[in-house]
């Protein structure tokens, strides 16, 4: 579905990623995980064609992404950014249908749509009259989640979806983002690091910092065989709640 | 909602283009563009020679004011108008700028081979003169220039135009041995304030000048013989004189028909007895028809004179506004749009709004001249200008304001770059395109007062000829009415920002200023 192969990016000489090489499958979920600033961000952007690579080609659902292809392929890509990245003018409604909309779609297909969408992300059907202004963070981010889906895409990006909520709502959506990828059967990538959540969420995750994947692997296989002491540091570095005498010092604490 | 806002938008076009281009029908038969320049005596004469070419049956408009030599002559050049009264001194030097002091026939000498002819003398000479109060002149025993060359304390207060000119102040020091220590350029419309408060002892005057006796002046007398004769003549274009026989026979009757001392009362009854320019020369044509003089027409109180200014003056000013800030918001958004997309561009744009704002309005308004002509044509480009750069600069800034993430989003839905611009782009800047729009509107309705002096009317047209009469009441008739049109505009914006910018933004702007 996603193919990277040997690319890099820098931005003002600052190398934010390194050549890297990475496949996602269908129907999985890929969670890259890491600390801000390692890259992970920009490896979405760069599948979005939103950034253009250095080095190495990206090819997403068979066809490279060029400035000439990438504006046909994001329809085909949904794409959800943190606090759900909604346009203020427009009412929740008119956010979610913005680009069916644009490409012609008649209200008698829209509406049956909309109400599918909110059935799927369980948003009152009445909230999509509202502007983003009037709803809570994770009415918002639901709707970011319906914008994302309207058109069906076979791929789903998700940045950090749930970096802005607080810990009951983001779990309530973690919960149905998950019956949503199953329903659905998505590939998906999820950018977060929260370690928790790219393991509840991911098949599998990639450990990224400084621009490098460090390890590609299940949450089993990276806690049992960290393949760089970073990866282990990190994994520990995100103790439980209940585990408060854990008081070891850690290198990196680039945590939620 | 969008479709609304574009018939609004084209009504708004067609109101302004309905105001601005509305001037009563014309009759057919002959028709004439008399101007004048921007002080007293030439409007009377303007108005004179108006009222005789009426009387031949002609039809007259009067271009009042159109501002100093240089303009007006321009003017006339140029065909916007077709006479004006002017002085045989200032033909020599400032149009011709010839040397020594040609006489009548070798200045329409001078002048045929342009297409311009020059009338008879009209009776009168107003040459310049040095003015100094009266108790002064008697307390220091002043009674000629030459005394001033002994009085080095003496202040002079000197109009622009004076100072400028070689046959003037230059000129008259070097043949008297002034000093220059205390000379002080300002407006010649407020030198006689200035000598009244003693702020300046001696001015430049005209030698007809109804003021010289009001403050109490004495004219110094010119004992070296350095002002040339300023014999008062029209200036017109022959083609005009070809084109309207009738109304220049009638003007021709006007030869050596105003001596000064008549020229003196005329310029007195418009400036110190408030009558309007059109009651004075009224007046003269009775008087020299033998009839008696009607009940003089005074200018009105203040409330009527504003109620008249905004009927007259009203759409002209408004249009002007409104069609310029149109145009400006046609060229400023897509110019702010194409600054918000290159750096490089952008930064052009900031330091071209640098630049522009130090021009000061009116020089504007007359680099326009050449150009445009006069009339509302070069203050249309001058307002035009003005407003287009705060619409331009908040278009960009509007957009580069937006947030990366939200800008991204748009990008990666898969929308392409221009429905990006329709959709998400222009309408999040909205807010800040109106308050350019608004801050171009407000500017205008300002500066737009300063359209009359380049004969475009509007507000200013009282404010000037206030200016060169001194007349507080007729400055407060156009910047009164200017003053509440500004206001109004901002009020305007106020129910625009409600109409116009998605109720969403502004939920959005309330939750960001609430924290």
């Amino acid at each position: 579905m996603i193919a990277l192969v040997g690319v890099a990016k820098r931005f003002a000489g600052k190398v934010v990623l390194a050549p890297t090489t990475l496949e996602v499958e269908e129907h999985r979920c890929l969670a890259l995980l890491g600390p801000s600033g390692c890259g992970k961000s920009t490896l979405l952007r760069l599948i979005l064609g939103l950034v253009l690579p250095d080095e190495g080609t990206i090819t997403v659902l068979g066809t490279p992404v060029t400035p000439a292809t990438s504006e046909a392929l994001r329809r085909r890509l949904g794409y959800v950014i943190q606090d759900g990245g909604l346009f203020p003018h427009l009412t929740a409604g008119d956010n979610a249908a913005l680009m069916a909309r644009h490409l012609g779609w008649d209200e008698a297909r829209i509406r049956p749509r909309l109400a599918e969408l909110a059935a799927l992300v369980r948003l009152d059907l009445a909230l999509l009259a509202r502007y983003p202004g009037e709803l809570s963070g994770g009415q918002r981010q639901r709707v970011g989640i319906m914008r994302a889906l309207m058109l069906d895409p076979a791929l789903l990006l998700l940045d950090e979806p749930m970096g802005a909520l607080d810990p009951m709502v983001r779990r309530s959506l973690q919960e149905d983002l998950k019956r949503i990828f199953a329903e659905l059967a998505k590939t998906v990538v999820l950018v977060t690091h929260d370690m928790a959540e790219a393991a509840y969420l991911g098949d599998d995750i990639a450990l990224m910092r400084d621009g490098h994947i460090l390890q590609r692997g299940t949450m089993r296989e990276l806690l049992d065989t960290p393949a760089d002491p970073f990866v282990r540091d990190f994994l520990r570095a995100q103790r439980a709640p209940w585990d408060a005498e854990a008081k070891e010092e850690t290198p990196c604490s680039a945590t939620a | 909602m969008l479709r609304h806002r574009l018939i609004a938008a084209v009504c708004f076009v067609a109101l302004a283009l309905s105001l601005l281009l509305a001037s009563p029908a014309r009759a057919a038969g002959e028709k004439l563009r008399v101007g004048s320049k921007r002080f007293t005596e030439s409007y009377i004469l303007a108005e004179i020679a108006a009222a005789a070419a009426r009387s031949a049956g002609a039809e007259v408009t009067h271009e009042q004011g159109l501002g100093g030599t240089a303009l007006v002559y321009r003017a006339l050049e140029e065909g916007s108008i077709d006479l004006y009264p002017e002085y045989t001194g200032t033909i020599a030097e400032a149009i011709l700028h010839t040397e020594g002091r040609p006489d009548l026939a070798a200045l329409r000498a001078a002048l045929a081979p342009k297409g311009i002819g020059v009338t008879e003398p009209l009776g009168f000479d107003n040459t310049y003169a040095l003015a100094i109060p009266a108790k002064l002149a008697a307390a220091r025993h002043l009674v000629t220039i030459s005394d001033l060359a002994g009085a080095k304390d003496v202040r002079f207060g000197l109009s622009h135009e004076f100072l400028g000119r070689s046959d003037g102040f230059p000129g008259l020091a070097a043949r008297y041995g002034l000093g220059r220590d205390h000379v002080e350029a300002l407006d010649h419309g407020l030198a006689y304030e200035a000598i009244a408060r003693g702020s300046i002892d001696v001015t430049d005057v005209y030698s007809t000048d109804a003021k010289i006796k009001r403050y109490g002046l004495t004219v110094l007398a010119d004992d070296r013989r350095f002002f040339p004769s300023y014999q008062a003549v029209f200036l017109y274009r022959e083609d005009a004189a070809r084109r309207a026989p009738a109304a220049f026979r009638a003007l021709a009757g006007l030869a050596g028909a105003i001596d000064a001392g008549a020229m003196i009362d005329l310029n007195a009854q418009a400036e110190l007895d408030g009558r309007t320019f059109a009651s004075v020369a009224d007046g003269f044509w009775r008087a020299r028809a033998g009839e008696a003089p009607v009940v003089a027409q005074r200018r009105s109180s203040l409330f009527r004179g504003i109620l008249d200014v905004v009927r007259t003056e009203g759409p002209r000013h408004v249009g002007l506004v409104a069609l310029s800030v149109l145009l400006a918001v046609l060229v400023g958004v897509p110019l702010g749009i194409v600054a918000s997309r290159s750096r490089r561009f952008g930064r052009a744009l900031l330091a071209a709004t640098g630049v522009l704002q130090t021009i000061p309005s009116l020089a504007l308004l007359c680099f326009f001249i050449p150009v445009f002509g006069t009339g509302p044509l070069p203050a249309l480009a001058a307002l035009f200008l003005y407003g287009l750069l705060p619409i331009a600069r908040n278009t960009a800034a509007g957009i580069e304001g937006i947030p990366a993430p939200l800008a991204e989003a748009a990008a990666a839905l898969g929308l392409p770059a221009r429905a990006q611009l329709l959709r998400i782009q222009l309408p999040l800047a909205s807010r800040t395109i109106l308050a350019g729009i608004k801050t171009s509107t407000v500017i205008n309705v300002g500066t737009a007062t300063l359209a009359a002096f380049v004969g475009a009317g509007g507000f200013g047209a009282p404010i000037s000829t206030g200016l060169n009469l001194n007349d507080t009441n007729l400055i407060l008739e156009g910047a009164i009415p200017a003053a509440l049109l500004a206001l109004g505009a901002e009020g305007l914006f106020a129910v625009l920002d409600r109409v116009l910018i998605p109720r969403g933004l502004r939920l959005a702007e309330v939750r960001e200023g609430g924290g």
